[in-house]
């Protein structure tokens, strides 16, 4: 089948400051991946690359087996980053979602009955059905996220990009959020997020996409998230972890050691990652450890 | 009280200033959403220069003013967009430049000074038929504009880079507005004058945007605000014996610090009422 995403050894640079070198990636209908990486790796320009927003230097990108010179990707949804929104812009929910109808042409400046009921169905199917006619500045933060969701969805997209989707709200409505656009990818959208969240990527998104300049490793959580790759791709020194199935990734802390990263349960005494119930990964036994 | 409507001159003049006020205030909230505040300023002085070098050269006053005024919009938002140039420093740039163009023609050719007081201060009382059609045929133009470009506008003016990816022509619309915009100070120009346009511009919509969080409420409100001061401050120059211009924006400037005034009281009773509950 073909891919929803396809980019041919794409290179880009602002200036002479080189961002993405030789990206070879391809995205098929129904995969659900994130994007990770360093600050400055180059995933927001990808994404942009994707939407069509910039023009590779190098190389060749098209969606649904569409090339883009230049212009919108066909079937895109696309949610920015929360911080880059303007809250005091005087636009209630209900004409925030309509913004996503605008590619329906229609010549009028108020909504349809029809557009009217779709808005209504969306905003119930994200849980803030009863925020229509509030400004988006009196909300929640995660309530944000969903109206941004919200307009991306009413345009009825194949593939959906988020920016740091995660960025800006807690760990709980994080979990929401990613929990959400699970559900949307089961019901076929296609979903591409950035983060900077590996934990919630580790225990969400079935396909990670390592980010630093290029593609340097992209597979399950599993296969992605080893110390070597991370270290790879964060040019630092990362930790990763296993407990209970789950993945946690650390950044181990700079002049600090192994004993400040694991708290200890007594004074005085280091517990073994056995008495953790924790497998550490690459990770050698501390100075003084049983 | 309808003493003054018996007179041709107050007659066209009030249709002016409604006309002009309800203009500015329409499009004056894009200006001021999009952060452009001081583009009203800087575009009315560089639209002066565009009709001292029409009027050296002999063309029609509208058409001259009118493409250099584009011009200078379509200059200040390519500057803008390809250069590391922010807006605030491209329309300094190229306004005050054009400006100095027309005031350097103007004391070359000493002779037509007296002509040009009028498109620096407004001359309100002066308003000829042809200048009602030039006001109502833009009136209706930006007004059906506005109408048919509603949603790319309001995404574009809301987030100009997301809007692209939904499919809207953001290069296209930015270049209408340009347009728009500076049909509707050329059509203002002879009524408030450069010197008060901007006030114009930035008044009616920033006094809607206390009294909505609704952008379809903040036009109609900025939209009517503008009219509804024309007609107030033409009135009331007539009985002041004041400059007709400044008396307009005197009065969008009162009519601002009210509501200020009264939205400001309502959110400290609210806190206090809050704070005692």
């Amino acid at each position: 089948m073909e891919p929803i995403v396809e980019l041919g050894r794409v290179s880009f640079g602002y200036g002479n400051k080189p961002v993405l070198e030789n990206i070879d990636l391809h995205l098929h209908h129904g995969q659900f991946a994130a994007l990770v990486g360093p600050s400055g790796a180059g995933k927001t320009t990808l994404l942009r690359l994707i939407l069509g927003t910039l023009q590779p230097d190098r190389g060749t990108v098209s969606i649904a087996g569409r090339s883009l010179n230049g212009g919108p990707a066909p079937q895109v949804a696309y949610v920015p980053q929360l911080e880059t929104v303007d809250w005091n812009f005087p636009v209630t929910v209900e004409q925030v979602v309509l913004m996503g109808r605008v590619r329906n042409r229609s010549l009028l400046p108020w909504p349809s009955r029809d557009e009217k009921r779709r808005v209504q169905e969306v905003l119930d199917q994200l849980d803030i059905g009863q925020l229509a006619r509030q400004h988006i500045r009196d909300l929640s933060g995660g309530q944000q996220q969903r109206v941004f969701l919200a307009r991306a969805l009413i345009a009825e997209p194949d593939l959906l990009v988020l920016d740091e989707p995660t960025t800006g709200v807690d760990m709980r409505v994080a979990e929401t959020i990613l929990h959400l656009l699970g559900d949307l990818n089961r019901r076929g959208i296609t979903i591409l997020l950035t983060t900077h969240d590996l934990n919630a990527a580790a225990a969400h998104v079935p396909w990670i996409i390592c980010l630093n300049r290029a593609v340097i490793a992209q597979g399950s959580p599993e296969y992605v998230f080893t110390t070597e790759t991370l270290n790879q791709t964060y040019q630092g020194d990362m930790l990763v972890l296993r407990h209970e199935g789950m993945l946690f990734v650390q950044q181990k802390p700079h002049g600090h050691t192994y004993h400040d990263v694991i708290p200890h349960p007594v004074p005085g005494e280091v517990p073994t990652s056995a008495e953790w119930g924790i497998e550490c990964v690459d990770l050698p036994a501390p100075k003084g450890a049983v | 009280m309808f003493e003054p409507f018996q007179f041709e001159f107050f007659r066209n003049g009030t249709l002016a200033a409604v006309l002009t006020g309800a203009l500015c205030g329409l499009i004056g909230v894009y200006i001021v959403l999009r952060g452009m505040s001081y583009i009203g300023h800087g575009l009315s002085h560089a639209i002066f220069g565009g009709a001292v070098v029409s009027f050296v050269l002999a063309w029609n006053f509208y058409l001259g003013a009118g493409l250099w005024g584009f011009g200078a919009a379509v200059l200040i938002n390519q500057t803008t967009r390809r250069t590391r140039i922010n807006a605030d420093a491209a329309i300094g740039v190229i306004t005050t430049a054009s400006f100095a163009i027309g005031v350097a023609l103007i004391s070359r050719y000493r002779k037509f000074t007296r002509s040009f007081d009028a498109a620096l201060f407004g001359n309100i009382l002066g308003v000829e038929t042809a200048d009602l059609v030039v006001i109502a045929a833009v009136t209706i133009l930006v007004g059906l504009m506005i109408f048919f470009l509603y949603r790319s506008l309001l995404f574009t003016t809301f987030s100009s880079d997301v809007a692209q990816v939904y499919g809207v022509k953001t290069g296209w619309i930015d270049t209408l507005f340009a347009l728009m915009l500076a049909a509707v100070l050329i059509a203002s120009m002879k009524i408030l004058g450069v010197t008060l346009i901007a006030a114009a511009l930035v008044i009616p919509p920033i006094t809607a945007r206390l009294l909505t969080d609704s952008f379809n409420r903040m036009i109609l409100l900025s939209t009517a605000i503008g009219a509804g001061a024309g007609f107030a401050g033409m009135y009331a120059s007539y009985y002041l014996d004041l400059a007709s211009g400044a008396t307009i924006v005197l009065t969008q400037a009162a009519c601002f610090a009210i509501v200020l005034l009264i939205t400001s009281l309502r959110k400290r009773m609210g806190r206090l009422i809050h704070t005692h509950v």
